[in-house]
């Protein structure tokens, strides 16, 4: 395989972890001290990455784009945390949590990657109750759960919709902890510009300040990305504004290589597109499908009749209501994985069914379960003989306990209240499992470069599950990073320091300058929005939930032609040397204009349907994702030879010793 | 809708700054406030001018990047709202939107409408956390049975997003609210206790060096908190900074 081994430890799936960690070199605390880590992204990945390493000894440099490490998308996350600690007595366990994600991700991912995760999910909750983070309680004083899609255990740890930002808040406070001890230095509102290489290792990164434009050589003995997802790729998703793919691009410039670009997870319930002026998305937790039943009419009389806001909702009978989830999935209902409940949204929306004035919106109704909620309720509280209007009210306050921040978010948003009308859900663009290729020690191919979080591809395969993101981004900075960084660093204890004057960061800040000037010398006749929004559009067209061989032609056609009317058109107003953020939106956007034709060039050789890809050529006649373990059991991991169209495909080929390849049914 | 805006320009921090008038048409209902500047952007680099500036990144009210003294008040005239989540369904037809940063000694205008809030990250510096190592030798998560109430309510005081909109809302610009809200998390969980002394000590005098003004109880802050962090918080704070001084 040569280039793309992916280390993984010999010896059984369940004792790999520990044997690795019992074998690899350790750097010792006076050395630790003279070696530097740069970080770049403080989401719960990097966040967590660099306070541990701080922790450990090391000299830490964090770098983000925001004006705090607070603020990085992590604290967006909504629903809540997997690990597999079995508080619940549901028979949760290791293997359980393994394999649940493995199928989840259609038996497209690493099997000792995912172990580990599964391994270290119960710690992460241990860390994160001992740091102060406040989880959700029941009234015996521990820790509740709730369910989420794909899984028939309830193993989701959460504080009410707002798990990422208190998870983050938890890693951001080790951070502050590391930063009042002269550990960690922060540096924000800065950019990754570019990855330096000094023969042949990753030794620093060229960055630059956003508030005075100044570009800034930074040098390091190892260097982490934790910089997220690329679904901004296709302009309109749930990612934050400034979301990108800018510093991981950079890196596999290069030379690192890019895996599986196309498997991007389109979310199922997110707040639907309510005009062209539209910025971003808004999620709406997955764990609301643990209350909430997606319905569309029966009839396509009724579902017009709704669009033309001549009926309400309210008003269709139940046996007017097509709950197509809970009919075509029966064993797992409405918690379907994402990938399948987003398929069957498009499906019914693109047979006429849709809700909303564009026809693009399902229902999301918490009536049965308010209805329910409030007579458990009115029984425990000693109301025997409650009507309607009593245990409807009771069953509200229920629901605003658990989803209230969600149902006010939906209020502001929208302009209709969730408790008295369902909601309008359609899915969005939320997650990026492709990402860095890296092997088991989360190393990219360029040595002493490694990612983690998001940004990797490693652990959720073709399709992630709920709350599975949180528990990645944090065992891959507090659990695996720490032990895996330090054998590749107990090389270079006599180093010393790297110097930032070798003619590497010469040439490296030469091409970062050469980039600037001409996205500033652009003939400026369209601004960066509008190229942006063209990209998004061919992608959510072509590359979106539904591919085929002749529109991702198209994509990768229409990608490059506009990628180069982009360096000769595009209008960059103000100077390169002060705060300017269309010039921060351009470098962004130029990347994603490249990472955007690899997209199409990576879903067109993918000749199967897996998770989240889905080519209309490959599916069984039911109309499920046909995969092809024969031929596409591999990561496809893309190495930079210039323009995407020249990329060349490098195979990992995946080997499932501890599972059996299945076809993944919820049925 | 159509709109006059005025809008405080500054070209950085050691310009002076001034307020610009704008108008645009063809606002929607539907667009947030931020669509609304995005609209006002478009124009003005279209024309080949300078769009302005100003801090969002998440734009579903989390992240806390987004500011805006929007008529005199921070977000905007909505309720529990940040900027980014502010709809334009709020305003009529012919308004004017008086457009400002959010004001305040320990806040300097970065440019335009972004203002520096560091002096927040350097108070959670001081002590917002809890000194226990990332090991993973922690004990069980459930060895710690905490009351559901404590739980909760220390949950709400962690809800702050550090957005300013206390401090900007506040006539003493001062950083009570937010300070108090991350000591308050603490000392309602038996994690917390240890430091307890310390982290008080250290973050209110942090707060004091930073040049955030005192609390006089005016109670501005709880009302233009997005995240309806409570006044309570405050009162815990001080209960808990007293208890400090005492035990010394």
């Amino acid at each position: 395989m040569g280039i793309l081994d992916s280390k993984v430890p010999s010896g059984p799936l369940a004792d790999k972890w520990t044997n690795h960690k019992n074998h690899v070199d350790l750097v010792n605390p006076a050395n630790k001290r003279n070696i530097d880590i740069i970080v770049v992204g403080t989401g719960l990945a990097g966040g967590s990455a660099a306070a541990t390493l701080a922790e450990l000894g090391y000299n830490v440099k964090t770098f983000c784009y925001q004006d705090s490490p607070r603020r990085a998308h992590s604290i967006a996350a909504q629903g809540g945390i997997n690990a597999s600690k079995n508080y619940q007595g549901d028979g949760d366990s290791n293997y359980r949590l393994f394999y649940d994600t493995v199928k989840g991700g259609d038996y497209r991912s690493r099997e000792a990657n995912v172990y580990r995760l599964a391994e270290v999910s119960g710690q992460i909750i241990d860390q994160c109750v001992a740091q102060g983070v406040p989880f959700a309680r029941e009234y015996g004083g521990l820790l509740d759960n709730r369910s989420f899609g794909g899984v028939l255990v309830s193993r989701t740890f959460y504080a009410k919709g707002q798990t990422g930002q208190q998870l983050l808040l938890g890693a951001y406070s080790a951070m502050n902890r590391q930063i009042n001890r002269g550990k960690i230095q922060p540096f924000n509102r800065h950019e990754m510009m570019d990855l330096v290489k000094v023969h042949g290792k990753a030794r620093s990164i060229i960055a630059r300040n956003l508030v005075t434009g100044e570009i800034e050589r930074h040098s390091a003995h190892a260097v982490v990305l934790a910089t997220g997802g690329y679904g901004n790729v296709f302009f309109l998703s749930t990612n934050a504004m400034g979301s990108n793919v800018m510093a991981a691009w950079r890196a596999h410039r290069r030379g690192a290589f890019f895996a599986n670009p196309c498997y991007t997870q389109i979310h199922p319930t997110c707040i639907p597109v309510s005009g062209d002026h539209q910025s971003k998305l808004t999620l709406m937790s997955e764990s609301l499908r643990n209350d909430g039943r997606i319905w569309v009419p029966k009839r396509l009389e009724d579902a017009q009749a709704i669009r033309e806001g001549k009926l309400k909702p309210t008003q269709l009978k139940e046996e007017d209501r097509d709950y197509y989830l809970e009919r075509r999935y029966p064993a797992f209902g409405n918690l379907v994985p994402r990938d399948v409940a987003s398929r069957a949204a498009k499906e019914r929306c693109d047979a006429g069914f849709g809700v909303n004035k564009t026809g693009e919106a399902v229902y999301l109704d918490f009536d049965a379960a308010i209805m329910r909620y409030g007579k458990e309720k009115a029984l425990t509280s000693g109301m025997k003989d409650a009507d309607d209007g009593a245990v409807r009210a009771l069953g509200e306050e229920v629901i605003e306990t658990k989803y209230g921040n969600l149902f006010q978010m939906y209020e502001k948003i929208v302009d209709e209240n969730p408790y008295k009308t369902p909601m309008m859900i359609y899915p969005a663009v939320h997650y990026t499992m492709g990402g860095l290729w890296v092997d088991y020690n989360l190393q990219t191919t360029v040595e002493g470069c490694y990612s983690a979080g998001e940004a990797n591809f490693s652990d959720h395969g073709a399709n992630r599950l709920g709350a599975s993101a949180l528990m990645q981004g944090l065992a891959d900075g507090y659990f695996v990073l720490p032990y895996t960084i330090g054998d590749y660093l107990s090389n270079d204890i006599r180093t010393g320091k790297i110097p930032t004057d070798s003619p590497e960061f010469d040439a490296a800040e030469k091409e970062v300058r050469d980039r600037m000037e001409k996205l500033m010398n652009g003939k400026g006749t369209h601004s960066v929005d509008y190229y942006h929004k063209k990209l998004g559009k061919i992608m959510w067209n072509k590359c979106g939930m539904s591919r085929n061989a002749v529109e991702l032609q198209e994509a990768i056609d229409e990608i490059s032609a506009l990628r180069k009317d982009f360096w000769e058109n595009v209008r960059v107003p103000g100077s390169a040397d002060s705060k300017n953020q269309e010039l921060e939106k351009a470098g962004r956007v130029a990347d994603f204009l490249e990472l955007g034709e690899l997209f199409a060039k990576d879903a067109l050789t993918r000749n199967e349907s897996c998770g989240g890809h889905f080519r209309e050529e490959y599916q069984t006649p039911e109309g499920e994702a046909l995969r092809d373990d024969e031929n596409f059991k591999f990561v496809s991991a893309w190495e930079y030879k210039g323009e995407p169209k020249d990329a060349v495909l490098h195979k990992e080929e995946l080997k499932y010793e501890n599972i059996e390849l299945k076809t993944r049914s919820y049925k | 809708m159509k709109l006059n805006l005025k809008i405080w320009r500054q070209k950085d921090a050691g310009s002076k700054g001034k307020m610009m008038d704008y108008t645009i048409d063809g606002i929607d209902g539907d667009m947030s406030f931020l669509e609304m500047m995005d609209v006002l952007n478009e124009d003005l680099i279209n024309k080949g001018e300078e769009p302005i500036e100003f801090d969002h990144d998440c734009r579903e009210g989390i992240c806390g990047s987004c500011s805006l003294q929007i008529n005199g008040e921070p977000h905007g005239p909505d309720r529990l709202v940040t900027t980014c989540q502010l709809h334009m369904r709020k305003f009529s037809d012919g308004d004017t939107i008086v457009i400002e940063p959010f004001r305040a000694k320990a806040f300097p205008v970065i440019k335009d409408l972004i203002v520096d809030r560091s002096a927040f990250d350097r108070i959670q510096q001081a002590g917002g956390y809890i000194s226990i190592n990332t090991s993973g030798n922690t004990q069980d998560a459930n060895s710690i049975p905490i009351e559901k109430e404590n739980a909760d309510d220390a949950f709400y005081a962690a809800a702050c997003i550090g957005c300013g909109a206390c401090v900007a809302a506040c006539k003493n610009a001062s950083a009570m609210l937010f300070t108090s809200a991350k000591v308050s998390q603490y000392a309602l969980l038996p994690q917390g206790q240890v430091e307890a002394t310390e982290r008080v000590q250290n973050m209110v005098r942090q707060m004091d060096l930073e040049g955030f003004g005192n609390c006089t109880n005016t109670g501005a802050c709880e009302v233009e908190c997005p995240k309806g962090i409570s006044l309570e918080n405050i009162a815990r704070m001080n209960r808990e900074y007293l208890a400090a001084n005492i035990k010394g």
